[in-house]
């Protein structure tokens, strides 16, 4: 019988990822060179590229649209609180933060993953509104006042800007460098296929409700994450701000604008979303009105968003996760 | 029945399948089985519900009543997943394609999943589905970019890649030249000879008789006829069924 290989590594992502490793060391580095001011923008950043590379993998790649994720951008924050006023140091408790609500999104996704398309992307919705006031039902919290996270102060405030900066890259990096892994894994392509179909991804032996689960827990995590990163960056929680719909608002936007269903496109979505909100981020309410009409602009007129587009045109893929056959011995550089 | 395995223990079987969409009775207590390593034939007019049993044995529907037994096993309770994964596999009538994936990652995920085979295996495997059912040349092409007739050759390639022992084939062979029908039948008997059991649904009489070892005729939800397929279109009332239906 002819001898096929499975291709999954091209040229041009081995490159990608050998840039991104040496981008990698520079940022690690950059403390040391930029101001402070750099430092802490770059941290937003990470922020929001998280965001947008966790939503895109709930929903470009599994099918999942939640419009609830700072549901756990939210209790991320939260249970990190909590932790450090168990008396954790702050930031093992940012961590830990982020990992227990992972682990509280598997009974949350046993109910959550039952219901499909737009009752699931709802139910999101209202389990975030209710997680919130539960939150402010906790006196550390304060209710509507909120808190701080005044453990944070012991820091110096140097020292304490560079710890949540690499925090904020280390956490980056583990997450791209695991959804990546994840995605190109049999677990990512019964990803897609539930996607596509979910019947037909059942009837070639997928079981649907442990790979959604997989991949709900994983994009809690890692919005979880961004959350307890953005709470050591702003000190503050405030219920509203912390689990607020804008947080949603946002990864719509910085996905559907980058491009769905791509891996660079979130981050590149992410990008311009950053640059936006250092020119308009101060306009409020009318500003995220306008990212949400361009955002579904975009889902109407350029589904496939700005890299996806490019990407169709220009046939250049940088990470891939698809995988191609070849016949054993033939050349890897035909397309 | 006797609860130990026998020879002539069915494969797989349906046995008092009812099956309501609301209120509508699309199937009326039906008994069906096949043996291991035989094929059957499938026909009745557009609506007897020929699909929706294959849904039922499958996994994808469940019964509103009666049983359903894998090699002695009592299935009835279980999902089209775990099904799949015990050996039984079937193809879509309308093509149902993962559209945002090659032909090939179409295929692999079946092998992988459904034949729970590893990563060489599943390549080799899913390669192999695609060559017998002649889409080889189209493996990396998003399933997207396929037409009707390569959309069903697929589903049999993704079925075929599951490694299954029990095949249900719902209309595979419409709208194929004569000279296609040829090769699916060549095809189909190819597996039959490998130890495979068959279900074909399919209105080309002419190609379906050239497999199978039995015909059964389904009209209105119920089971009207079934034995050797010119007894069985002889039936008178196999006759009256396609009165006006339309048979090849
Ligand atoms: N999901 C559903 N909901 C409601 N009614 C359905 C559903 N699926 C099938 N039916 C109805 O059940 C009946 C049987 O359908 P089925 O598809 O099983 O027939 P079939 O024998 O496969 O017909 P065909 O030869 O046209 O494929 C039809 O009247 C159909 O309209
Ligand atoms: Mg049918």
């Amino acid at each position: 019988m002819t001898h096929y290989n499975v291709e999954r590594w091209t040229r041009s992502g081995r490159l990608t990822v050998g840039a991104a490793l040496a981008g990698l060391v520079v940022l690690v580095l950059l403390p040391a060179f930029a101001s402070g001011l750099v430092i802490d923008k770059l941290t937003t950043l990470f922020i929001y590229i998280l965001l947008a590379v966790m939503w895109n993998l709930l929903a470009g790649y599994a099918g999942l649209v939640s419009v609830g994720q700072q549901a756990f951008f939210g209790v991320g924050g939260y249970l990190a609180l909590r932790l450090v006023d168990a008396g954790l140091p702050p930031y093992l408790a940012l961590i830990a933060g982020a990992a227990g609500a992972g682990i509280a999104a598997i009974p949350i996704s046993t109910f959550a993953l039952r219901l499909k398309g737009g009752e699931f992307a709802i139910a999101m919705w209202v389990i975030a509104e209710v997680l919130r006031i539960l939150v402010m039902f906790d006196p550390l919290v304060q209710g509507e006042t909120g808190t701080s996270l005044l453990a944070l102060n012991a820091y110096d405030p140097e020292l304490r800007r560079n710890l949540t900066y690499w925090l904020g890259l280390g956490g980056l990096a583990l997450m791209l460098a695991g959804t990546f892994w994840l995605l190109r894994s049999h677990i990512g392509a019964a990803a897609q296929a539930i996607r596509d179909d979910e019947d037909a991804a059942a009837s070639i032996g997928i079981d649907v409700m442990r790979i959604k689960q997989i991949i709900f827990v994983l994009a809690a995590f890692g919005c979880a994450l961004a959350g307890t990163i953005w709470l050591a960056s702003a000190i503050t929680f405030l219920p509203r701000t912390n689990f607020g719909v804008q947080w949603t608002v946002f990864m719509l936007f910085m996905v559907l604008v980058g491009g769905l269903r791509t891996f660079e496109g979130p981050i590149i979505g992410a990008l311009i979303f950053f640059l936006l909100q250092e020119v308009f981020g101060n306009l409020g309410v009318w500003y995220l009105a306008g990212l949400g009409v361009v955002a579904v602009g975009f889902a109407l007129y350029l589904p496939a968003g700005l890299w996806g587009s490019w990407q169709q045109r220009s046939g250049l893929q940088l990470l891939s996760v698809n995988v191609v056959l070849r016949k054993s011995g033939q050349s890897t550089e035909t397309p | 029945m006797s609860s130990g395995p026998t020879t002539d223990q069915p494969m797989l079987e349906g046995s008092g399948i009812e099956k309501y969409f609301g209120a509508f009775r699309v199937l009326k207590a039906v008994d069906f089985a096949v043996a291991p390593g035989e094929a059957v034939g499938i026909v009745g007019p557009n609506g007897a519900g020929k699909t929706t049993l294959f849904g039922v044995l499958a996994g994808a529907l469940p019964p509103s009543a009666g049983t359903v037994r894998f090699a002695g096993t009592d299935l009835t309770g279980t999902g089209a997943a775990s099904r799949c994964r015990s050996g039984i596999a079937r193809t879509h009538q309308v093509p149902r394609p993962f559209l945002g994936m090659s032909v090939f990652e179409n295929t692999l995920a079946a092998a992988r999943f459904g034949a729970g085979l590893g990563e060489r295996a599943a390549a080799d495997c899913a390669a192999e589905a695609l060559e017998r059912t002649g889409l080889m040349h189209h493996a990396n092409r998003p399933a997207a970019a396929l037409g009707l007739l390569d959309r069903k050759r697929l589903e049999l390639a993704r079925a075929l890649a599951t490694r299954p022992r029990v095949l249900l084939l719902d209309e595979i062979g419409g709208g194929l030249t004569e000279a296609e029908l040829n090769l699916l039948v060549a095809l189909i008997g190819q597996l039959k000879s490998d130890g495979l059991t068959i279900v074909w649904i399919e209105h080309i009489l002419h190609a379906l008789v050239r497999v199978i070892d039995r015909l059964v005729c389904m009209s209105a939800g119920a089971v009207i006829a079934q034995g050797r397929p010119e007894v069985v279109m002889a039936d008178a009332e196999v006759r009256r069924a396609y009165l006006g239906g339309g048979v090849a």
